[in-house]
């Protein structure tokens, strides 16, 4: 008998063991939800799958009123704001992750600041941005912003500073300026750290965008969670997680993919 | 025909130390170290671990500053950080790992001629990319231009660490460990490898190694590092400094192997001079 540790599931075993806890996890639910409405036919706390499928219908329809489609209104808005947070929180751990990370000099200088505000707890700062900002777009995209960035550049920047010496040495021994050697070895080397650093931000910034959303909006996945709350529609609010989940996993699987296409050096062939 | 009598003029050093001290805190690592290297020796360095060998070599590389004394090339003092005129070699690390072969090869032919970007263009980017493959087939890499460092063996990246260095034409080469982590066979090639490199680049070659043989079979000169005395109740009191200094006579080998065996006494089992105070 091989040992556990070296049992590695391939191919359609591996996409079967995988599949298996989603379909527990479903029939579960089906389970519970077939046994509440036995119980009581209205009941809203569990909704059945089909009158999921019928709210998100109505959800994708031209809601007559204002003329637009909620579901897409919604996803638009929310993805507007996640990408334009993630894009400024990514150009921003850049240059700061790179600084800190290369130059000892404004590690002195900024490390401690840098430490400090990644302490604070990004909601507790969200009225602070409602009054300075507004209750607009601006509000929530800096709220996103604040929320990850200390985490991406102190993650990037222990990347860049674990870069062993000898490269760093070897390179000014090439003749390598402070420039040269921060665009051409410590750059190449953060991006696909950068990359993960995202995607693990990726799961906080949700958090922030929907905490956003819920208190000040009128459009976004968020805001459509919380206004439905108060009618117990959970044949929205749930098909809405499902669809939120969704869209997490396809940004991470995109991220994955431009890292995997563009450096190849970061990714052996081999992944354990 | 005129007879020369007057002798040739010795070479000036190519690099010399004087007096130089490095203490970390109260531990002494190197004490008095005054050595004169000349121009194109080969500079083999042995010595218990620890005895300060990667430190006085990162006193030339310009790593590390001495406490007392100073460091001269040339005759000026120029070893503050690293720099073209001084190529290194570790024993890891060595090469860009997200880079490849040949790309790490005219990592430095770029950065001399583009310092804004560290990239070139066009007709001066194909001069360097040939350029960085002659060098690459110098070392025996030419299968491998477009591999990365991951996918090669230990051999491969030392060859490959070693034509990036030999690319900017140093006047240096220093080289820490180069070949320890590597299997016998593949040494002997990197041997004759490095030699070859030494002679037709007239090098000056400062090589770090745990190897006595390979010390003496590839040195014009040997030097040993060890602590000159020794007190047990604080022995970070007192630092190395090179306790033997042999030029290699290549006409007598046997005086070479009674050297071979003096030097082993000092890296192997280390001498206790106590000095008495
Ligand atoms: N930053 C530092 N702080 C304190 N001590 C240090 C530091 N760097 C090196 N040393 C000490 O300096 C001494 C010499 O180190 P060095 O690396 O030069 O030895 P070495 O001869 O190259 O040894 P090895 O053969 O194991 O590579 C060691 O005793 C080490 O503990
Ligand atoms: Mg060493």
């Amino acid at each position: 008998m091989r040992r556990l540790l070296n049992v590695r599931p391939r191919g359609g075993g591996r996409l079967l063991l995988g599949l298996l806890p989603l379909l527990a996890v479903a029939l579960l639910y089906l389970g519970a939800s077939t046994a509440r409405h036995i119980e009581n036919p209205r009941d809203k706390i569990l909704p059945t799958p089909a009158a999921m499928v019928v709210a998100m219908i109505d959800m994708a329809k031209v809601d007559p009123m204002t003329g637009r489609v909620p579901l897409f209104e919604d996803t638009g808005a929310s993805l507007r704001r996640l990408t334009v947070a993630l894009v400024i929180a990514t150009s921003i751990t850049l240059v700061f992750g790179l600084a800190l990370g290369l130059l000892p000099i404004v590690r002195a200088g900024f490390g401690p600041l840098v430490a400090a505000i990644a302490v604070i707890p990004p909601i507790a700062v969200l009225p602070i941005l409602f009054i300075v900002f507004g209750l607009g777009e601006t509000a929530k995209i800096t709220l996103i912003v604040f929320g990850v960035t200390p985490f991406m550049v102190r993650d990037l920047a222990a990347h860049v500073t674990a870069i062993p010496e000898e490269q760093i040495v070897k390179a000014q021994s090439l003749g390598a300026s402070t420039w040269q050697t921060a665009l051409q070895v410590a750059l190449p080397q953060a991006l696909p750290r950068l990359i993960d650093s995202v995607r693990l931000s990726l799961g906080p910034a949700w958090v922030f965008l929907i905490s956003a959303e819920a208190i000040a909006a009128d459009v976004g996945l968020g805001y459509r969670i919380f206004l439905v709350r108060r009618y117990l529609a959970m044949d929205i609010i749930l098909p809405y997680v499902a669809w939120i989940s969704l869209l997490a996993v396809i940004m991470d699987l995109l991220l994955v993919q431009v890292s995997r296409r563009a450096f190849r050096w970061a990714h052996p062939l081999r992944d354990r | 025909m005129a007879q020369v009598l007057t002798m040739p003029p010795r070479p000036a050093a190519l690099l010399s130390f004087e007096e130089v001290w490095v203490e970390y805190g109260d531990k002494v690592v190197l004490e008095r170290v005054s050595l004169q290297i000349a121009p194109q020796s080969f500079v083999s360095i042995v010595g218990p671990s620890g005895a300060g060998k990667s430190t006085f070599l990162r006193l030339i590389t310009g790593q590390e500053q001495p406490t007392r004394g100073r460091v001269l090339m040339d005759g000026a003092p120029a070893c503050d950080e690293p720099g073209p005129e001084r190529g290194v070699v570790f024993q890891r690390y060595s090469v860009f790992p997200h880079l490849s072969a040949l790309d790490n090869v005219a990592f430095g032919l770029n950065c001399a001629g583009s310092p804004l970007l560290g990239r070139l263009f066009g007709a001066r980017r194909r001069a360097v990319r040939e350029e960085a493959a002659a060098m690459l087939e110098a070392v025996g890499l030419q299968d491998a231009r477009e591999i990365y460092p991951s996918q090669m063996s230990g051999g491969m990246q030392q060859r490959l660490a070693i034509a990036q260095a030999l690319v900017r034409h140093p006047r240096v080469l220093l080289l820490d460990e180069p070949f320890g982590a590597l299997d016998p066979g593949i040494r002997l090639d990197m041997h004759e490898l490095i030699l070859g490199l030494w002679q037709r680049h007239t090098l000056t070659i400062l090589m770090v190694t745990h190897d006595i043989k390979e010390a003496f079979k590839l040195g014009t000169r040997v030097l040993a590092f060890d602590k000159r005395r020794r007190d047990p109740q604080a022995p970070h009191r007192y630092g190395a400094t090179a306790v033997y200094d042999f030029l290699l006579d290549r006409k007598s080998p046997l005086g070479v192997l009674s050297e071979m065996e003096a030097v082993q006494d000092i890296v192997g089992i280390a001498p206790s001079f106590d000095v008495p105070l």
